[in-house]
């Protein structure tokens, strides 16, 4: 097994987790090392590998790794195949990568958590499963990877278990999930059916011979999966509860790898989408509206991890849109998923560094002039923010620029939302940042506002340098997209305007957001300690535009009442149709039970009774 | 053969009759016994001579024999009242014998009318003679046709023999009593050390139903066995002590002549 | 004599001791009462015999015997244990295990 085995790379967090979780509380004094070096440890295998592609020729850049063969069922073969390609080779980075700088960060931040060695088993885990979701070769171990997120994440908006609404959110977070598994069972299951094969080698070879509907089929039903996994319309009202988990599982698997996996998965299916219009519509459909709607329920929102919850739903929105927008796009989604893994990490753990400092308290309406006290966090929040609302040369506008030209060059309408939605981000986003760092200070009392220590901050920093150059970075040093090209073939479309005009505008409507965003919030504004009742459109923004809502009325209402109809049924009709037999054998043997009297001679009696009767009835058939 | 019906038929209706109305058990297994000595001279007279026999032995030999047992142990004096406990119940039970009545008895007139049965029966003779006699025929059938019928009997039989075992068996909870602790026991108990006191002996009557007198001129319950007390047999002594003042009187007057 | 004669004396002897059984109040006479009307139905068995010229009537009233035999010695060590406990021979007194 040489050092970049990708079994390697998945075994290291999970043998780490299975240690710290069967060991128990023995390992309590040691298992945050423990953990976090396993992360480090994985990220260094990660990056062996990856350097190991890069030596070799841009033909054969594939590490192919059969560990075993995991069932064989007549023709129908699956064996567990990990294999690390460019696309797979960027994602093991980011997870490992920040992944390990949140463990470190998890040190500082769960030091008073006495269940602090579970969760560092949880994370390992999650790393292990969302490492085997990225290197699964087939879409089987994928779905294998796919529920083990599940699970993670599951574990981890409820690790405050002995609150109520964590384990709510967590049962929320798992239970629409599944609708989205569902999708992805159903696409695996189209694929046996079609292909007869579940790899991805076979399934994207063939899929140009499949049907077309049975391909939109697939397609529908893996933008499905996408969009429980994403938090994508309409499943996405899972994501703002999941804030009840801690910030750094917000951070990791909430902003940076797991709610990115949908993307991934049209990504990696881009054999499968390219061949369908209507998938990709869909999609970018889909992707639209969730970058409006998230964006929409960041302006509204006065909890921090809300707010940007609703800010990572937007962004997801972009990189959906992106995928959906076909070959011109699938590159800068993935590129853009990159750059948002790194500011969108770096800003919920500077939100979780101003919540250490602020005693845990979420509502910004409670922050206001932190950025003397809390610096660094200052300093790393700004530059993730100077680079999720796209400021030249930080990382957000090299990555969402490209997607506005490419949403431009496939659909003018698409475009115009995706240039409005920057708008949105950037009046959110300011918002959140004069809120927290500008204005007076509305502390609560008691709270004496101190910088995190450097264990937090560390991580922070070094997240604050990636958010602010790994957008030129991997755009024109390592050139991502070129890396990229063998396997997701990008193309480039004509706009439908000048070139030139296209950054000036998009920085003119950042300018904007930005500008309206001071008016509202900026300095001179007195802000309401008590959050005012605001306009409607405040308010359905509150009320995450009618997510719960929504699920109320289509999905709980009606099951409620057909579950209180079948009760009724239940308990009307069948009950008391077998009480009521139960109820006329009772009665009748109350009746009867006077015949009983103790006494044989009354029983005599019956029985020369029961004679005369059976008697006479055998003589008249008899006679007759 | 005629008169051998008649005879035997009115005896045992007359058994039946004194078995349901003797108010003593006793009575009632004697009339039952004399049904069916009856009921075995009408199985011979219709050619089943071997039930007839086995009727006998079986019945009136050894089942007649169990009950009188049994009436020795749970008492020859318990007889019935005439006070019916169950409400109702008299009435409702001859109404139900005389419905049973009318039915056997339409019963066998249809029967008759309708030819099921008739003047003319078959007879056994036949049967009899294939196999050289009743007994013979019987054996054919029981150990032929009817073998595995005879063996469940013999099961059920077996059966019973536990079954009545164990239903009339007592335990034992102390060990028996020997002679010595009964005689120490006797001694032990002043009242009756020298024993229970003889029956009375009077001028006529010496019997074992007549009780002793006490001191006072009442009777010694005790002098009397309880069977015959239960029983109701105890002689008035009243009669009897007028008796012998009369033959004491009597001697006296002798003596005073004589002397 | 004929059949229908035996048959008769039969049915009377039935009634009587289905009389009995319901009438008489002492256990030990409502066995007889039982036995008399067994023996009512033998009569009945033996006569059927005669009538159709084949011993299966006699077989089967020899059963009869041997079963009622078998009832009788189980039901009487039944009644002498109802006695030992109760010390009496009444079966209105047995009337207790409808409880």
């Amino acid at each position: 097994m040489s050092l970049f085995s990708p079994a390697l790379l998945v075994g290291i967090p999970l043998v780490s987790a299975a240690v710290l979780l069967l060991l128990g509380k023995r390992s309590n004094a040691w298992g945050h090392f423990l953990g976090t070096t396993a992360s480090i440890a994985s990220f260094g295998v990660a990056v062996a590998a990856v350097m190991h592609l890069v030596s070799q020729p841009v033909g054969s850049r594939e590490i192919n790794q059969t560990v075993w063969n995991w069932f064989t069922v007549g023709n129908f073969s699956v064996d567990v195949t990990l294999s690390i390609d460019a696309l797979s080779g960027v994602f093991i980075l980011l997870i490992t990568g920040v992944g390990s700088l949140i463990h470190i960060y998890s040190i500082g931040y769960m030091s008073h958590d006495e269940n602090r060695r579970k969760f560092f088993a949880y994370l390992n885990l999650f790393i292990a499963a969302m490492l085997l979701l990225v290197l699964a070769n087939n879409f089987l171990l994928l779905y294998v990877g796919w529920e083990g997120v599940g699970l993670a994440s599951f574990l981890l908006i409820g690790f405050w278990q002995h609150k109520n609404s964590a384990s709510t959110a967590a049962n929320k977070a798992f239970i629409l999930n599944r609708v989205g598994d569902f999708g992805l069972a159903a696409a695996v299951m189209l694929m046996f059916v079609t292909f007869g094969s579940v790899s991805f080698p076979t399934v994207f070879a063939h899929v140009g011979s499949a049907p077309g509907h049975t391909t939109t089929w697939i397609a529908l039903a893996l933008l499905l999966a996408a969009c429980g996994k994403s938090a994508q319309f309409p499943l996405q009202s899972w994501l703002l509860d999941a804030m009840e988990g801690p910030t750094p599982v917000s951070a990791l698997i909430h902003a940076a790898t797991m709610v990115t996996a949908g993307v991934y998965l049209v990504a990696r299916s881009n054999a499968i989408f390219d061949l369908t219009q209507t998938g990709r519509t869909a999609v970018m459909i889909v992707g639209t509206i969730t970058l409006l709607m998230g964006a929409v329920i960041g302006i509204a929102k006065d909890d921090i991890k809300k707010a940007l919850a609703g800010s990572t739903m937007s962004q997801i929105g972009y990189m959906m849109l992106a995928v959906g927008l076909g070959p011109v796009g699938y590159v800068w989604a993935i590129f853009h998923l990159l750059t948002h893994g790194f500011f969108k990490a770096n800003m919920f753990l500077g939100a979780g560094s101003v919540m250490h400092g602020m005693n845990d308290d979420v509502n910004m309406r409670h922050y206001g002039a932190l950025r003397k006290s809390m610096a660094i966090t200052f300093g790393t929040f700004l530059i993730g923010y100077l680079a999720i609302i796209g400021v030249p040369p930080f990382a957000g506008f090299f990555s969402k620029d490209e997607i506005i030209k490419a949403a431009f060059e496939q659909s003018v309408w698409a475009g115009a939302a995706a240039l409005l939605g920057a708008g949105i981000t950037a009046y959110y986003m300011s918002r959140v940042m004069f809120m927290t760092f500008f204005g007076k200070a509305r502390w609560q009392s008691g709270v004496h506002p101190h910088e995190s220590p450097a264990v937090m901050t560390i991580p922070l920093i070094v997240l604050a340098l990636l958010s602010a150059v790994a957008g030129y970075g991997l755009l024109h040093v390592i050139n991502l997209e070129e890396w990229l090209t063998p396997l997701l073939h990008p193309t480039t479309g004509e706009l439908p305007f000048n070139e030139a005009l296209l950054l000036p505008g998009t920085l003119a409507v950042v300018a904007v957001g930005v500008v309206l965003a001071w008016f509202a919030y900026g300095s001179t504004h007195e802000i309401p300690v008590q959050a005012p009742r605001g306009n409607a459109f405040i308010r359905a923004a509150r009320a995450d535009l009618g997510g719960d809502a929504f699920n109320q009325e289509v999905v709980i209402g009606p099951g409620e009442r057909l579950t209180a109809t079948l009760v009724a049924v239940d308990e009307k009709v069948l009950d008391a149709s077998v009480m009521g037999i139960a109820d006329t054998f009772t009665g009748l043997g109350g009746r009867f039970r006077s015949l009983q009297t103790g006494f044989t001679r009354s029983y005599a009696l019956v029985m020369v009774v029961g004679v005369i009767i059976v008697g006479a009835v055998a003589f008249l058939v008899r006679l007759s | 053969m005629a008169i051998v019906f008649w005879v035997c038929a009115i005896l045992s209706v007359l058994g039946g009759f004194g078995m349901v109305i003797s108010r003593k058990a006793v009575h009632s297994a004697l009339w039952l016994a004399l049904t069916m000595v009856n009921l075995a001279v009408l199985y011979v007279s219709q050619n089943a001579e071997f039930l007839g026999i086995v009727q006998i032995v079986v019945y009136t030999g050894a089942v007649m024999m169990l009950f009188l047992f049994v009436l020795m142990i749970v008492g020859v004096d318990s007889s019935d009242s005439l006070v019916e406990t169950i409400r109702g119940h008299r009435l409702a039970s001859i109404a139900a014998i005389v419905v049973l009545a009318s039915l056997v008895t339409v019963m066998v007139v249809e029967g008759v009318k309708n030819l099921i049965v008739n003047d003319s029966p078959v007879g056994l003779e036949q049967a009899n003679a294939f196999d050289g006699g009743n007994v013979a025929g019987i054996a054919r059938l029981l150990f032929g046709r009817y073998v595995f019928a005879f063996e469940a009997t013999s099961a059920l039989l077996i059966t019973a023999v536990l079954g009545a075992m164990v239903l009339a068996h007592r335990e034992r909870f102390a060990p028996a009593k020997t002679q010595e602790m009964l005689s120490r026991e006797r001694l032990n108990d002043p009242a009756n050390a020298a024993g229970l006191p003889a029956p009375g002996v009077y001028a006529r009557h010496n019997s074992v139903s007549t009780p002793a007198l006490l001191p006072d001129g009442s009777t010694a319950e005790s002098s009397i066995m309880a069977p015959l007390a239960a029983r109701g047999v105890v002689d008035d002594v009243r009669e009897y002590i007028a008796l012998s003042a009369a033959a004491d009187a009597a001697v006296t007057e002798d003596e005073g002549e004589n002397s | 004599m004929s059949p229908a004669h035996y048959l008769a004396l039969s049915a009377l002897l039935l009634c009587l001791g289905a009389a009995g059984v319901l009438i008489r109040r002492n256990a030990i006479v409502m066995f007889m009462s039982v036995e008399l009307m067994l023996n009512a139905a033998n009569l009945a068995l033996v006569t059927a015999s005669r009538m159709h010229g084949t011993l299966d009537g006699q077989v089967f009233a020899f059963f009869a015997m041997v079963v009622a035999a078998a009832e009788v010695v189980v039901g009487l060590a039944i009644i002498v244990q109802i006695f030992r406990s109760r010390r009496t021979a009444s079966i209105d007194d047995a009337s207790l295990l409808k409880y």
